[in-house]
């Protein structure tokens, strides 16, 4: 399970942002903005095969038991993103959404 | 009465032309110690009590007497204004209570009531207290109607306080009585008052005023009291009692704060009430709607039923429910099998002036396939939960089982498109679709999903959608057209973009590159080659700077070129005539005057071609230019720019332009010079032709 989701926009700000609210918060959105890096890095490197995001992104992930919390997420982003009422570069305020990504936190307590 | 459902009827503005006049009425009813604040939240809202207080003042007749004699004895809420529902209700449960003929009510069943309404006891206690029965020691009627108002006002989340009373309450829900007149009593208010609490709760996000809100109910209120008191109220209490009670128990459990959880089981025997009768949604309708600023016409809402508490349940949709969606669903998208696109959807729903997130939340309920557009039945959904959202009941966290397509479409009267619509657009497996839906729904809306099942599910709705996107039935073509029209929107965005960037990049990387676009169609490259070679400029400037006999001797490189070309040049046609007699007369004047230096015949020939070709002429030259070895400079100059095109555009143009205006100047000179040459010629040619003719006849005699 995750300890700290975040959905960053194209523009790097956090669309939305949930960490395990254990300790060293900060510590995770830091961390969070730092693999945005890696992130870029191998977006420019897949420049050509521009319709292979999905893969790229899949790729990107561990394989293991991430590929299906990141699938989950994406369903769950592109269900919001669906919305007509959603401004694309809000907040993501989907309750629903919410609910996605409390499930695949971290389960304390 | 008639004069209140006469004003229902009619739309809004007429309504509250008529409620103006009782006013004063109603002031003089309202106590003073209630809040300014209550009164002065807006001059709607002062109207639409008018209009309640002018309701009640109708049913209120026989109580009134009695409310206002001891409203002194109760503490300031003496005459509460109750709506005809209200009043019913009360009147009900005071029946209810009543153990003796005496005004009094018995204690024991009003404490009865009271834990029925399901409050804590302190909240029972203030409600006891505020009511003035404390004081009294016994329930009188005006008490037990004010603890019934705070009762409702507790319910519903407000404080409990006189001032709550005053608010629009809805009825106060007490489980276990099965009282039709509770039942139908419920209906309206609670959906009033549970609108305020949500208010409450939500006041940030909304995009109303709370006194537009409060208007809006209570218009409602009034609206579906009138309605509910409609004869066919009575056939539909009793099957509705069962299910509105079955149904706000799951719904309780949906709920999450107490209050909601009450204001549901309120909504729903309100809204079942007020489902069971189809006249008054109808009537309901006429006024909720311009109230919701519809674009629907009154017209039509006078014909078509309202949806407000569509189920029997706050959430199922009537008959009458049905069919006005259907109606306004036509309204957007006349085929009722086809799909209504998000952002009209949008746009139509955003009319409702809920706030945008409870209307984000709407679509994530309703459109369960999460295809961005909205089915005939996902349309009826969202349209229902606004309306419910619009009454006041709270939005469920995920979608209640009446209101799921599937459901939905085994009750639509409205069988075929929608029906075929269904299981066409809702994709997502080949399962059952209710079952499928229900599953789908209730996983992805609760937080507790994390089985593969749901992952399954997710990703068959994955590629549901993607499949939806391919199919072929009607709806799918209106998905395609859904969908091609959504991604196109960002792929319209896109090639407007890069066309944006093009001129943008164009401008901003170099000149260069919008040398190169220029240069392109106008196909100058070739033209500064040639110039080049010609130009010879070079040569001519060469020759040029080494004066008249400097230009002759200047045409000293090309010479071996030369002879070659004037026979060519005779001999070919297409040499303009003048051009071509003269090159040839210069040719043979030059071989004739071969005395004079060679070179100079060859550079007056070699004057000719440049000076002749307008352009064609230069060519010989300059390809016998050209080909000549010696002037690497002619050649460098075309190579250069032909090899330099992609960088040096522009300069080789500006090169170009400049060596060909040098070479127009000194072409012009030479033309001069030769023109002079040619009349030397000339001149020389006539007088060997008078000495010829001399000689001759001398020959001949």
């Amino acid at each position: 399970m995750a300890v700290c989701i975040a959905v960053i926009a194209k523009e790097n700000y956090p669309l939305y942002i949930r960490s395990v609210p254990t300790q060293n918060e900060l510590k995770f959105h830091y961390t969070v903005h730092t693999s945005l890096d890696v992130v870029e890095e191998k977006i420019s490197a897949v420049g050509k095969s521009l319709g292979d995001q999905r893969e790229l992104y899949l790729g990107l992930l561990y394989p293991t038991e991430d590929y299906k919390m990141f699938r989950k997420l994406h369903n769950s982003f592109t269900d919001v993103m669906c919305n007509p009422f959603h401004n694309p570069g809000d907040p993501i305020q989907s309750k629903a959404f919410d609910g996605i990504v409390s499930g695949m936190m971290v389960q304390t307590g | 009465m008639s004069l209140s459902r006469a004003a229902s009827l009619s739309p809004q503005g007429t309504l509250l032309s008529e409620v103006i006049p009782p006013s004063s009425w109603q002031k003089k009813q309202q106590n003073p110690p209630l809040p300014t604040g209550n009164r002065s939240r807006c001059p709607e809202q002062d109207v639409s009590i008018c209009l309640l207080v002018a309701l009640l003042q109708r049913i209120l007749h026989a109580p009134a007497p009695g409310m206002d004699q001891e409203s002194g004895a109760a503490s300031a809420g003496s005459f509460i204004s109750l709506n005809e529902h209200e009043q019913r209700y009360y009147s009900g449960l005071h029946s209810l209570c009543q153990a003796d003929t005496s005004g009094q009510l018995s204690s024991g069943k009003v404490a009865e009531l009271f834990k029925a309404s399901q409050l804590p006891p302190e909240a029972l206690h203030k409600v006891t207290e505020v009511c003035g029965a404390k004081r009294l020691g016994y329930f009188g009627t005006p008490q037990f109607y004010v603890a019934l108002k705070l009762l409702a006002a507790a319910q519903s989340g407000l404080p409990i306080h006189l001032e709550s009373v005053t608010a629009n309450l809805p009825l106060p829900r007490f489980l276990g009585l099965k009282n039709e007149p509770e039942m139908r009593y419920s209906a309206v208010p609670p959906s009033i008052d549970s609108q305020g609490a949500q208010g409450g709760t939500a006041p940030g996000s909304l995009s109303w005023t709370p006194a537009d809100r409060s208007a809006f109910r209570h218009l409602e209120a009034n609206a579906e009291k009138k309605e509910l008191w409609s004869p066919p109220r009575s056939p539909c209490g009793s099957p509705s009692r069962s299910p509105l009670t079955y149904r706000s128990y799951p719904y309780t459990k949906q709920r999450n704060g107490a209050d909601s959880q009450i204001a549901y089981e309120s909504k729903h025997s309100s809204q079942l009430e007020q489902h069971s009768s189809p006249s008054n949604y109808r009537t309901k309708a006429t006024v909720e709607h311009p109230a919701m600023a519809r674009a629907s016409s009154s017209e039509r809402l006078d014909q078509q039923g309202v949806v407000d508490y569509s189920d029997d349940d706050p959430w199922r949709i009537t008959e009458e429910q049905l069919e006005y969606y259907t109606n306004q669903f036509k309204s957007l998208q006349p085929d009722l099998g086809a799909l209504i696109l998000g952002a009209i959807a949008k746009n139509f729903f955003t009319k409702s002036k809920l706030p945008i997130p409870e209307l984000s939340h709407i679509w994530e309920l309703s459109d369960v396939d999460r295809d961005g557009a909205l089915t005939f039945s996902e349309f009826c959904t969202a349209f229902h939960l606004i309306v419910a959202r619009k009454n006041g009941y709270p939005l469920p966290e995920s979608l209640p089982p009446t209101l799921q397509p599937g459901f939905m479409q085994q009750e639509e009267d409205i069988p075929d498109t929608p029906e075929s619509a269904e299981p066409l657009i809702v994709f997502e497996d080949t399962e059952l679709r209710p079952n499928r839906l229900d599953r789908t729904i209730i996983e992805r809306l609760q937080p507790s999903l994390a089985t593969t099942k749901q992952d399954l599910k997710e990703e068959s709705c994955k590629q549901d959608v993607g499949v939806k996107r391919v199919t072929t039935s009607q709806e799918k073509q209106t998905l395609q057209r859904a969908f091609p029209e959504r991604p196109e929107p960002p792929h319209d965005l896109d090639p407007q973009m890069r066309t944006k960037t093009r001129p943008r990049s164009y401008s901003s990387t170099s000149f260069e590159d919008a040398m190169k676009k220029a240069e392109e169609p106008p196909t100058p490259p070739p033209r500064p080659q040639k110039t080049h070679s010609r130009a010879s400029s070079l040569d001519l400037n060469k020759l040029f700077q080494q004066g008249a006999p400097g230009v002759k001797g200047g045409w000293l490189p090309p010479p071996p070129a030369l002879p070659p070309r004037p026979t060519t040049s005779q001999e070919e046609s297409s040499v303009k005539p003048e051009e071509q007699g003269l090159r040839s007369r210069f040719g043979r004047s030059t071989e004739d005057l071969t005395n004079a230096s060679k070179q100079d015949m060859i550079g007056v020939s070699h004057s000719q071609a440049p000076q002749k070709p307008v352009r064609r002429k230069y060519h010989p030259e300059s390809q016998n230019l050209e080909a000549v070895p010696p002037p690497a400079m002619p050649f460098a100059p075309p190579a250069k720019p032909a090899q330099k095109l992609l960088s040096g555009q522009k300069r080789g143009i500006q090169m170009a332009i400049r060596k060909n205006k040098e070479t127009n100047a000194v072409l012009t000179r030479l033309n001069s010079e030769l023109q002079q040459q040619l009349k030397v010629v000339h001149q020389e040619r006539v007088t060997l032709e008078s000495q010829l003719e001399l000689l001759r006849p001398v020959a001949s005699t």
